[in-house]
């Protein structure tokens, strides 16, 4: 079974959980920005959790289904159709045979995540399925979906005959909200900052610049400024880390950021807020939030709970 | 500081180990040999051990590491961490690699081979070579010949996969960086930037002053290994002309 790109959206990319292990030879970790929500969407189609799905970017593809198939959309709300008729998104949903669906544009948030029962059958590409959209790394031609490219899925162990007409209740998975807050773990160079630009970054509202993608969101806010100078050698880097480059406008970084920088660091958003960054798009606004570590171990522990029991519960439906 | 290093959170999942904060080739070297310490323990649920000029960092699975009381993963990785590296002598730093099968140190004396890496320095390859050369107040012959006599040290991999940072670039050929980036390097090329030399294996944006480009290639990800350097290893330049350039171009693709 294959599916064939009609359109491919603004910029749609297979993504799985990512890629570990080979940070020391300069290769980042790629993989679903948004990992939450590609790890409901799987659940609602009967995939495990590292199964690859398609990241799709601000508008959705356009795609024919060469054979029927069992998705689910999560993620960024969006138009969700199958030959003109309008789909339930956070659902599993039924794709005849011969099939177009088409993903429209999102109505907030930026990154939305389709995936397909048995999963899209492509090479690992050191141990992941990710694209690394910069290093143009992951199954080949690695790089974005064009129009005429047809994806392999993977044979399913199971049927879905018919979309059973349920949903869940995105709200607790998703945040669109106009303001986000994120609790940022304090970064090493944090306690370097001026009184006031400590205060500003705490205080004041940042937006999303328009040159922000996956390696990271370039902010705009105040000014932010050390008491002195700061040099520093380039050292380990993770995504969700929150740099300060000598313009004074902070840098967060994304799962294509990399591996390693010379930047000042003022922090680190916490596992948990993570997936909300990923939905923030250019002109959103943020703000930040200080948090400890065992508040934001608290945080990562009460989500990974609940996420296992709401993939314990679709799990069941689906076999209802 | 323990032993001459410090652990520090980085994020819940990852934490930096610091042996100082400049550019130095023996602490570089504690770096490396921590490195290699921490990958022959083979810890579970440590996905990433990456280091970089005088730190590493340690990406470690939150699942593996959380106990049922839930107590910190930080202080329990951090100990595991402080036992294992604490017990390499700072005294005795040893410039030793990452293991990796057949290339590993055994019967070297402890020291990684040098890998020669053949360079063309002529024409197209080198169009910052001329600007290097007026900036060291030497000749571009000159320029060659001391890149070429250093042995350099992979201190790190960073910046786009395979991209080693070297450690060892002669002192009159530092040079600042570009003012302004070029948006495309060739794949290959032998650059400059400060006090450090480095190859783009990709063709990538790069500030750095190209003076040279190889015909191997540094990174290729249907490889085992994928990249062609590793963190310690230690490389020279063979300085080869255009028509060689070819020849082993040819034979490499």
């Amino acid at each position: 079974m294959s599916i064939e790109i009609v359109k491919p959206g603004l910029l749609t990319t297979l993504q799985d959980r990512g890629r570990a292990g080979f940070a020391h030879l300069g290769v980042g970790r790629s993989g679903a920005f948004d990992t939450l929500a590609l790890r409901i969407a799987n659940a609602l189609c009967g995939n495990p959790a590292n199964a690859c799905g398609l990241e799709i970017t601000l508008l959705g593809p356009t795609l024919h289904f060469h054979a029927a198939a069992w998705i689910a959309v999560t993620g960024a709300p969006l138009p969700v159709r199958i030959d003109g008729r309008e789909q339930p998104a956070w659902a599993p949903v039924s794709v005849p045979a011969g099939a177009t669906l088409t993903l429209g544009a999102m109505r907030s948030g930026c990154r939305s995540y389709l995936a397909v029962h048995g999963g899209f059958d492509v090479e690992y590409v050191l141990g992941s399925r990710s694209l690394d959209v910069n290093a143009a790394l992951g199954p080949r031609p690695a790089r974005p979906l064009r129009a005429g490219d047809t994806l392999p899925v993977a044979a399913g162990h199971r049927r879905l005959a018919a979309t059973p007409g349920w949903w869940l209740d995105a709200r607790p998975w998703f945040d669109g909200d106009a303001v986000r807050s994120l609790r940022l773990l304090p970064g090493s160079q944090l306690e370097h900052l001026t009184e006031t630009a400590r205060n500003a970054l705490f205080s004041q509202t940042f937006k999303v610049q328009s040159d922000s993608n996956r390696t990271g969101l370039r902010l705009s806010g105040p000014k932010l400024e050390f008491d002195a100078p700061i040099e520093m050698v380039s050292e380990g880097c993770v995504p969700g880390l929150l740099q300060l480059p000598p313009s004074g406008q902070p840098i967060v970084l994304g799962p294509e950021g990399p591996v390693s920088g010379g930047y000042p660091r003022l922090g680190q958003v916490v596992a948990a807020d993570i997936p909300r960054l990923a939905q923030l798009r250019p002109g959103d606004a943020l703000r930040f939030a200080p948090c400890a570590f065992d508040a934001a171990l608290a945080a990562w522990r009460k989500r990974e709970h609940a996420l296992a029991r709401l993939e314990a519960a679709i799990a069941k439906r689906l076999k209802a | 500081m323990t032993n001459g290093f410090v652990i520090e959170p980085l994020s819940e999942d990852a934490l930096l180990l610091r042996f100082g904060d400049s550019i130095d080739p023996a602490v570089n070297a504690r770096v490396h040999a921590a490195a290699r310490a921490l990958r022959d323990a083979a810890l579970p649920g440590v996905a990433d051990i990456a280091p970089a000029y005088a730190s590493l960092l340690a990406r470690f699975d939150l699942s593996v590491w959380s106990d049922a009381a839930d107590s910190a993963p930080f202080a329990r990785i951090s100990a595991r961490l402080v036992a294992l590296v604490g017990s390499i002598a700072p005294s005795e730093p040893s410039p030793l690699p990452l293991s990796r099968g057949e290339r590993g140190s055994r019967g070297t004396g402890g020291l990684s081979p040098v890998i020669d890496l053949p360079v063309c320095y002529s024409g197209e390859f080198a169009p910052d070579l001329a600007t290097v050369a007026a900036h060291a107040g030497l000749s571009s012959d000159e320029v060659v010949a001391r890149h070429t006599a250093a042995e350099y040290t992979v201190a790190m991999l960073g910046f786009a996969p395979g991209f080693p940072y070297l450690l060892g670039l002669d002192k009159s050929l530092h040079m600042p960086r570009r003012a302004s980036p070029r948006t495309r390097v060739p794949a290959g090329s032998v650059a400059i930037g400060g006090a450090q030399t480095g190859i783009y294996p990709g063709e990538l944006p790069g500030g750095w002053h190209l003076i040279g480009r190889t015909p191997r290639a540094l990174f290729d990800p249907q490889r085992d290994p994928p990249a062609l350097l590793a963190p310690g290893d230690r490389v020279r330049f063979q300085a080869i002309d255009a028509d060689e350039f070819a020849r082993l171009a040819e034979r490499n693709a």
